[in-house]
Order: structure tokens, then C-alpha cells, then sequence
């Protein structure tokens, strides 16, 4: 609809040193208001520490098809995991 | 309950070889529990489907707040005031959650309120109830967020990715809309004898249409089947609602009230509590848009649109002013 605020993509950053995490999204007319909602919406309970706002139609992701091609490739490289390693016991914690 | 009486977009459940390969793969991730998200391929009567129903839930969660803001400014103590206003502002949230779930769909928030003002869409019957005094509130956050909880602690494992975690931030902040009512009533109903009675009265009056929220019986609900298949509905609207009256019945019990419902009695047999039916025309009659307050919420509704009009014109003016003038000095 005509005149309707833009979406944007709402991220925040918790208490404990963890990075941002996108939490949801909602309208506002621009940046600064954008934080202003998301701190009304989504920082009510002490969610979070740190803001970040992108508008959402700035946002590019891959698409659900290329799913295969992306992700599969790593399923058979085990060994990029410490576990396929197996270290004896007497070299102690590696 | 939130949404109820959602008409699904649908023919049937289709069999398997009737569907195409794309709705196979479809039907084989939800019944494999994994979550469709906004860019998957979904059958169209899909999309239709979840946005009838979270665009209604949206809406129950936006009206709600009418009943409730109707006694903020009389709140008892200050601090059932910061309370309840902290509680209706959780449910502005809550709107805004789900209006943006129902947007991942392609029906954009504005559009979705559009037709809620135009009579187009509906929201819960419960809210054409009204709150005519202060126990009013308390039984409101008890029984009928209660009631929100069974439906939407079920609808958190729903096969649409944005509604499911939706619901999860909800459930989050809904114990504590029951539990403050509970509170508020309990104050009552070990209070003095007047305010025993009032929360009797509340009780009373809330209680079926509280149950009447879960929708009508299974044996009426003709649209569930394919919503079940589509995993947009998890559980049926009488195990929902049965579930709600076990757990609510002991805490009637617990504020020494008289149960609202003669039919109200223990089954050993079926382990559960049998209860009356509600007035199921009653139900309808309100759903039709013949309730106590259906045409004051709406009023209230597209009032409360209109008088921000200038507000969201002019900020939107602002950006685009700002906008224009960052661009001309680039």
C-alpha cells in the first residue's frame, strides 16, 4: 500500500558478550525510529544491550534451491571436526 | 482461539498421488517436522490459509487490548496500574509479531488492518465481551490469556517457520498476563465479601465465553483436516479446549469460588473433567458481528487509525525530506 513505513530487520546483542541476533522486524519511517520501536518492542525484559536496524529490502539471501549445492559439500568433509582425530588417551587433553 | 472458525483455502487433503511433485516435497518436510520458511515453494491455498489465520490472531491481539485499556486509568493501586498498562503494551507487541509473520506471506501490515476496519476480517469473539469492573481484568488475564496459552503453546510447534517462533516470544511473555490476573483476582476473592462476590460474578460471566475462544466442537469443525495435514492447526479445538478446563477448574477451586458451570464434574473414567457446552448460538451470533461491544471495538479500532493518520504522514514526510536532502549532498 502506498505510504506505508518501510520494514526493517531488527538485531540485537544480549548481556553476555554474544554477537547481535536478528530478533524480528517492524515499520517505522526511518533509522532513528526504527531503534526507537525495536527498543519498545523487543528489549522490554533486558533482551538486549545493542541495537542494529537494516532496512529489509537491503538484505540479499541465498535462495531455499540452492540448498544442495551450498550445504551438501561440507557433509563429507568430516575431518574439518576434532572428533575424527582420535588422540591416545596418554598424550592427555588436546 | 486466537483465530478461530479460519476457513481453510482447501478441496480436500489431497492424496499422495494426487499431489504434484512440489507439493510431495511440500507435505514430506512438514510431516518430517521440518519448518517452511518465507522463500519455500508452498502450496497457494497454504499461504492463503496462515494468513486468514495469523492475520486474525494479530488482530485479537490488537483489539484485546480495548477491554483492557478501558480500566487503566482506574486500576486500584498504582501498581496493578503499571501492571495491567506494561500487560496491554505486551499485547501491542504481540500484534506486531504476528502482523509481521503474516507480511513474510506477501500481505503487507496495512493491508492486513484494512481489512480488519472493513469488516473483512475478524478477530476472537471473546473481546465483543465487556470489562465492566475490575474483576473483570483479573478474570480476563486469568481465563482468557490463560486460554491463549493452551492454543498458543500448541501452535509454537506449527509447521510455518515466522508463526512458530512468533509464538515462542510470545509464550515468553504470556505467563505472565495469567499469572498477574490470577493475582488479581486471588486479591479478591480473599478480600472482603463484596469483593468475593465481584469475582464470582467475573467467573461467572467470563467463563463460557472464555471456553467458547477454542472454537466450536470437532464434530462442527469442518475446515480442521487439511490445517491438520498442513500442521497450521496441532491440536483439535476440543482437546485444546478440555485441556484448558482441567488446569483451570483446580484454580477456580483454589480461590474458593463456586464452579460457573453445574455440568462441571470429575470423570475417573476418562481422567479428565466433563463440562457443559457452551451456548454454541451465542457463539455464532457474536462471530456474526451481534455481541455486546462488536461495533464499539471496531469503532475504537478505525478511530484509533484515523487520529494517527497525520502522525504517520508526517513522519513519513520527515524521512523522505531527510532522504532527499542526504541525497542531494552526496
Amino acid at each position: 500500500m502506498k505510504n506505508e513505513w518501510p520494514l526493517w530487520e531488527i538485531f540485537i546483542r544480549g548481556q553476555h558478550g554474544m554477537s547481535h541476533r536478528h530478533v524480528g522486524s517492524l515499520h517505522a519511517p526511518d533509522a532513528a525510529m526504527a531503534i526507537k520501536n525495536a527498543r519498545d518492542v523487543y528489549t522490554r525484559r533486558n533482551e538486549g544491550v545493542s541495537i542494529w536496524v537494516v532496512e529489509a529490502q537491503h538484505v540479499a539471501a541465498s535462495s531455499p534451491s540452492d540448498k544442495g549445492p551450498l550445504y551438501e559439500p561440507s557433509e563429507s568433509k568430516v575431518y574439518r571436526h576434532p572428533t575424527f582425530f582420535d588422540i591416545p588417551e596418554e598424550v592427555g587433553a588436546m | 482461539m486466537y483465530a478461530q472458525m479460519i476457513k481453510t483455502a482447501s478441496d480436500g487433503v489431497k492424496s499422495r498421488e494426487d499431489m504434484s511433485d512440489e507439493e510431495r516435497a511440500f507435505q514430506d518436510k512438514i510431516d518430517n517436522d521440518i519448518k517452511i520458511e518465507p522463500k519455500d515453494w508452498m502450496p497457494d491455498d497454504y499461504r492463503r490459509t496462515l494468513i486468514r489465520q495469523i492475520g486474525q490472531h494479530a488482530h485479537s491481539e490488537v483489539v484485546g487490548q480495548l477491554p483492557e485499556g478501558n480500566w487503566i486509568t482506574r486500576a486500584p493501586t498504582l501498581e496493578r496500574k503499571a501492571i495491567l498498562l506494561a500487560k496491554v503494551q505486551d499485547e501491542a507487541g504481540h500484534g506486531l509479531y504476528l502482523y509481521s509473520a503474516a507480511e513474510t506471506l506477501g500481505e503487507s501490515r496495512d493491508e492486513l488492518i484494512n481489512l480488519l476496519h472493513e469488516g473483512r476480517m475478524k478477530y476472537s469473539s471473546i473481546f465483543n465481551y465487556p470489562t465492566l469492573n475490575w474483576a473483570d481484568i483479573g478474570a480476563v488475564g486469568w481465563l482468557v490469556d490463560g486460554a491463549a496459552i493452551v492454543n498458543q503453546v500448541a501452535l509454537q510447534r506449527t509447521s510455518y517457520g515466522p508463526y512458530s517462533r512468533a509464538m515462542i516470544r510470545i509464550c515468553k511473555e504470556e505467563s505472565f498476563h495469567a499469572r498477574q490476573g490470577y493475582h488479581a483476582i486471588m486479591a479478591m476473592a480473599f478480600g472482603t465479601p463484596e469483593q468475593k462476590k465481584m469475582a464470582q460474578d467475573a467467573v461467572n460471566r467470563l467463563w463460557f465465553p472464555a471456553i467458547m475462544m477454542f472454537g466450536p466442537n470437532d464434530s462442527e469443525s469442518t475446515h480442521s483436516e487439511q490445517s491438520m495435514a498442513w500442521k497450521i492447526k496441532v491440536k483439535s479445538n476440543d482437546e485444546l479446549r478440555q485441556q484448558f478446563v482441567d488446569q483451570t477448574v483446580p484454580q477456580i477451586l483454589y480461590l474458593g469460588l463456586d464452579l460457573p458451570d453445574p455440568g462441571i464434574k470429575w470423570n475417573e473414567e476418562r481422567g479428565h473433567y466433563d463440562f457443559s457446552d457452551p451456548d454454541w448460538s451465542e457463539f455464532f451470533n457474536v462471530i456474526k458481528g451481534n455481541g455486546p461491544c462488536n461495533t464499539d471495538r471496531l469503532a475504537a479500532r478505525r478511530k484509533a487509525w484515523d487520529d494517527g493518520q497525520w502522525v504517520r504522514d508526517g513522519l513519513l514526510a520527515h524521512s523522505r525530506k531527510k532522504a532527499a536532502a542526504r541525497m542531494a549532498a552526496e
